[in-house]
């Protein structure tokens, strides 16, 4: 199937299986979108996008373009700072491609040859290319639900640098961010920590934004809380597999003919803790970017409120001056329109985004608990039949 | 075993033996003042099984010896080898067997048989096993258990007390079942007379645990908390095992200091063992011949048997420190995993209080609490971990060392013959100078000293033979005990992981429907 090699394994016919995180979004046959393909290259990722679709204002019927993180980046900002989507909940950024803990193990590996036996060696080497596969497979998956949630919705998914992100068949660079757009990206984070400052400040009218409001606060923070913790229990978990691995090995070379459980208890346990990792963390991890472009959406309807709230003292002020009163006027119709249309369309996307977390936590928690359970009964009768083994010799 | 203080002594099983105890030699230590002095009134407690009212012993063993009539006269040991056990045995999970290559004990065991038996409920299909294919070997009842750790006393003069209890159809010992109370230091003194006594034949003398001053000062400054509690659970499990192993040894059994330990109701005080922990008293024997050993490396060709061996003991105690290196490691692993599960249980309680869609706030509580479930099978498994594989590991990193010992002993042994023969040859030549400058008294002198060291050269030699045919013999027993010992220990292993990965599956099945029923 798929090996790592250092310098550019491809991966042809990548079954990312684990794509529970969404619900299954490539549903309308209008427009689908998958990755099928990836190529790493020195920890740099190139993901093959594929599309298939019957609408008109594509070119093509059917076609790939290769595309970079960064492109991914690119079309997120390019979103996010669309006016007209201020109103919609825009899918979080994929996370760019972490192969830091494998390499560090990798490294780490390299170092402690000499130290270890062949077979040891052997075995470490292959878990860390199958942790270096996952780490790959998951940024294959988030990167491609990323577009699929665009493609799914209505008003996104008719973007034009959407189209562009999957048409164009030349190097999106040029097109990506240039210092301008950097910058402003980098004042928007920082701009992002009084957030929380701004929607909590405003003076809410409406119930349903008012209960979004607490709702979104709180879990915003207890969901980073959990995902840091579960990828802590996660790593420990890997932790563990590992040194099972190096129990089996040195058994081995003990002679001590009862190693083959170990052994093949290892796997089974390093299998868990990366099953568990996809299932359980990533979904969190997920969530909690989700729920941050939830509270996006917030920060901006309450930057809308506050603008129509200084737009109003504005005509006040006007009308007391009798000065520039038309302008003020429009001004503040505006404003409203604005807030009015982002609190109809905010209240619909939120209340779209709530029933789809419930969905995907649902499909979630079911298939971790499935697994949870294979495993341990592949487990049980393989510690039973080596138990048996044992006592028969 | 939580330990508790306590201002009397524990209850002296009998009154039999009222040995004034002797002179209390010196602090020890880490072992405090021994409380026993002074104190020879014991509380008479029905300790003894053979009381002819059939009063029941609160020992024990007293759930196996309900119904039959418990003899006290050693002579009449009938071949009652089979206890029946209840599942309550405290020997249940003993998994010692014995053997004798002769059932050689004392005359006056009179035509006793020993029936082979063994009284291991929990593992007792294989052994007959086991049983059959060793040839010549007749097993025999005898079973210890070391129990009960008890507090003596306060503050830096406490120590812990361990109750040693011996159930045996063995004629030499005075009765069937029997207990008595130890300290640490019993048990070091213990080995250093074995040390002292059998070492010098090549006998494998099973080391005692190891003296831990930062263990014993917690446990005496009354840190009553888990690490403390470990630390003594720890210790007399380690107690246990070295018992058993000296017990398991056909020789060593015979020693009337290790039935004394067993059976005298107050030992006398061992002296010296503050500076004396097991391997440092073997390094003491060894340190001797160490010098001597590096310069000769090989005895001759025909031992080549025997350097072999040595070779593959050395490797293999290498190997398991690696090993014991590694599964150290996973025990704290399991540890940390432990607590990050726990701490992941927590937050996942909390999110669920947030959660506000009903049924996922309540699955999210149920997956905190199946994580909290999970910690604890966590800890269960690194409890394992650490006392069925670690202190396996340890036990034999300590033994291979007595092993080395061993086979060091007999390069000594075969030195000393090789001095004594060049000294006799130097007396022989002396003698012939003498002969040849004509000095008749001195001459005289001469022959009688060249008798003497003919004399010795042959019982070194003796020696030597006699000390490698029971080095082998010990090396073998030895393998066998090993292979044995591991085999048990990792079936033990895998069925607690086995047990884990059940109630894994339970713990999970009782979740699904929960996260079926989010809507």
């Amino acid at each position: 199937t798929s090996s790592v090699r250092r310098n550019g394994p491809k991966f042809t016919q990548l079954i990312v299986g684990a794509r529970s995180v969404s619900v299954d979004l490539n549903n309308d046959a209008s427009l689908l979108i998958d990755i099928p393909d990836a190529l790493c290259e020195r920890d740099k990722v190139k993901f093959t996008v594929h599309t298939k679709t019957t609408l008109s204002s594509f070119q093509k019927p059917d076609f790939s373009v290769p595309r970079q993180h960064e492109d991914f980046i690119w079309l997120h900002d390019a979103l996010v700072e669309t006016e007209d989507y201020a109103g919609l909940i825009i899918p979080p950024a994929p996370p760019k491609p972490d192969f830091e803990s494998p390499r560090e193990k990798m490294h780490k590996l390299g170092e402690g040859e000499a130290t270890m036996t062949k077979e040891e060696y052997t075995k470490m080497k292959q878990e860390l290319e199958a942790e270096y596969l996952a780490v790959f497979k998951k940024t294959v998956q988030v990167h491609e639900v990323f577009l699929q949630r665009l493609s799914s919705h209505p008003i996104l998914s008719k973007d034009r640098n959407f189209q562009i992100f999957l048409e164009y068949d030349q190097d999106l660079s040029v097109r990506r961010k240039n210092a301008k757009e950097t910058f402003g990206s980098f004042f928007k984070n920082m701009v992002k920590s009084a957030d929380e400052v701004i929607i909590s400040g405003i003076k809410e009218v409406d119930d349903f934004f008012e209960q979004e409001k607490t709702f979104l606060l709180d879990y915003s923070s207890k969901i980073k809380d959990s995902t840091a913790r579960a990828e802590k229990m996660t790593r420990s978990h890997k932790n563990v597999a590992d040194d099972y691995i190096h129990i089996s090995a040195t058994l081995n070379s003990l002679s001590v003919d009862d190693n083959t459980a170990l052994k093949k208890y290892t796997n089974v346990e390093g299998r868990v803790a990366s099953d568990e990792e996809l299932k359980l963390t990533e979904l969190l991890r997920y969530y909690m970017l989700d729920i941050q472009a939830a509270k996006d959406l917030l920060y901006r309807r309450a930057r809308a409120l506050a603008d129509y709230e200084n737009s109003n003292k504005a005509l006040d002020k006007a009308r007391l001056k009798s000065k520039d009163i038309t302008q003020a006027e429009e001004h503040q119709q505006q404003c409203l329109q604005k807030f009015d249309k982002l609190s109809e369309s905010g209240k619909r996307e939120l209340t779209s985004f709530k029933g789809r977390r419930v969905v995907a936590f649902r499909k979630n928690l079911i298939e971790m608990a499935e697994l949870e359970i294979k495993h341990a009964k592949n487990n049980m009768a393989l510690l039973q039949g080596c138990i048996e083994l044992l006592k028969s010799n | 075993m939580a330990a508790s203080s306590r201002r009397n002594p524990p209850p002296l099983p009998g009154a039999e033996n009222q040995d004034p105890l002797s002179e209390m030699a010196g602090e020890d230590s880490d072992e405090g003042e021994d409380i026993f002095v002074g104190n020879s009134n014991p509380v008479a407690e029905a300790f003894q099984p053979d009381t002819a009212n059939g009063e029941e012993p609160a020992d024990l063993f007293s759930e196996a010896e309900t119904s039959t009539a418990v003899n006290s006269s050693i002579t009449t040991s009938k071949s009652n080898g089979v206890h029946s056990d209840n599942e309550n045995d405290l020997f249940a999970e003993v998994s010692v067997e014995l053997s004798m290559e002769n059932p050689s004990t004392t005359a006056k065991s009179s035509g006793a048989e020993f029936t082979p038996s063994l009284t291991l409920s929990a593992t007792q299909p294989e052994s007959m096993e086991q049983l059959e294919e060793e040839k010549d070997e007749d097993s025999f009842d005898m079973e210890v258990a070391v129990t009960n750790p008890e507090k003596i006393g306060d503050g830096m003069n406490a120590y812990m007390a361990y109750k040693v209890s011996t159930r045996t159809t063995l004629p030499m010992f005075r009765n069937r079942t029997f207990s008595v109370w130890r300290r640490f230091s019993d048990f070091l003194g213990l080995y250093e007379k074995l040390s002292v006594k059998h070492s010098l034949n090549g006998c494998i003398i099973p080391p005692p645990p190891e003296k831990s001053v930062v263990g014993m000062t917690k446990v005496k400054v009354g840190k009553d908390d888990s690490s403390s509690a470990d630390f003594v659970e720890r210790r007399r499990a380690a107690l246990e095992r070295y018992l058993q192993r000296v017990v398991c040894h056909p020789s060593l059994l015979q020693d009337p200091d290790v039935r004394e330990f067993l059976e005298r109701d107050e030992l006398p005080r061992a002296v010296g063992t503050h500076t004396l922990s097991g391997a440092g008293f073997l390094k003491m024997i060894n340190r001797a011949s160490d010098a001597v050993s590096k310069m000769t490396i090989k005895i001759s060709d025909s031992d080549a048997w025997f350097d072999n061996k040595l070779q593959e003991v050395e490797s293999e105690e290498l190997q398991l420190r690696k090993l014991h290196a590694v599964v150290d490691s996973l025990v704290n692993h399991r540890k940390e995993l432990c607590g990050n599960t726990a701490v992941f249980a927590k937050s996942m309680a909390m999110l669920g209080n947030s959660e506000d869609n009903t049924a996922l706030s309540r699955a999210l509580s149920q997956l905190a609490e199946v994580e909290d479930k999970m910690e604890t099978l966590h800890q269960e498994q690194a409890a394992s971990d650490f006392f069925i594989l670690a202190e396996l590991l340890a036990d034999y990193i300590r033994l291979l060392g007595a092993v080395r010992g061993c086979f060091e002993q007999r390069m000594k042994t075969w030195q000393r013959w090789q001095e004594a023969q060049s000294t006799l040859q130097k007396k022989r030549e002396v003698e012939a100078k003498l002969l040849w400058a004509n000095k008749p008294d001195k001459l005289q002198q001469a022959k009688e000293e060249i008798t003497e060291w003919e004399g010795k050269v042959t019982q070194y030699e003796r020696d030597f033979d006699r000390i490698s045919v029971t080095v082998r013999k010990e090396f073998l027993r030895f393998e066998k005990q090993k292979s044995k010992d591991f085999k048990s220990q990792i079936v033990k292993y895998l069925e607690s992981l086995l047990q884990s990965q059940q109630r894994h599956v339970k713990f999970w099945e009782a979740f699904l429907p929960e996260a079926k029923a989010i809507a």
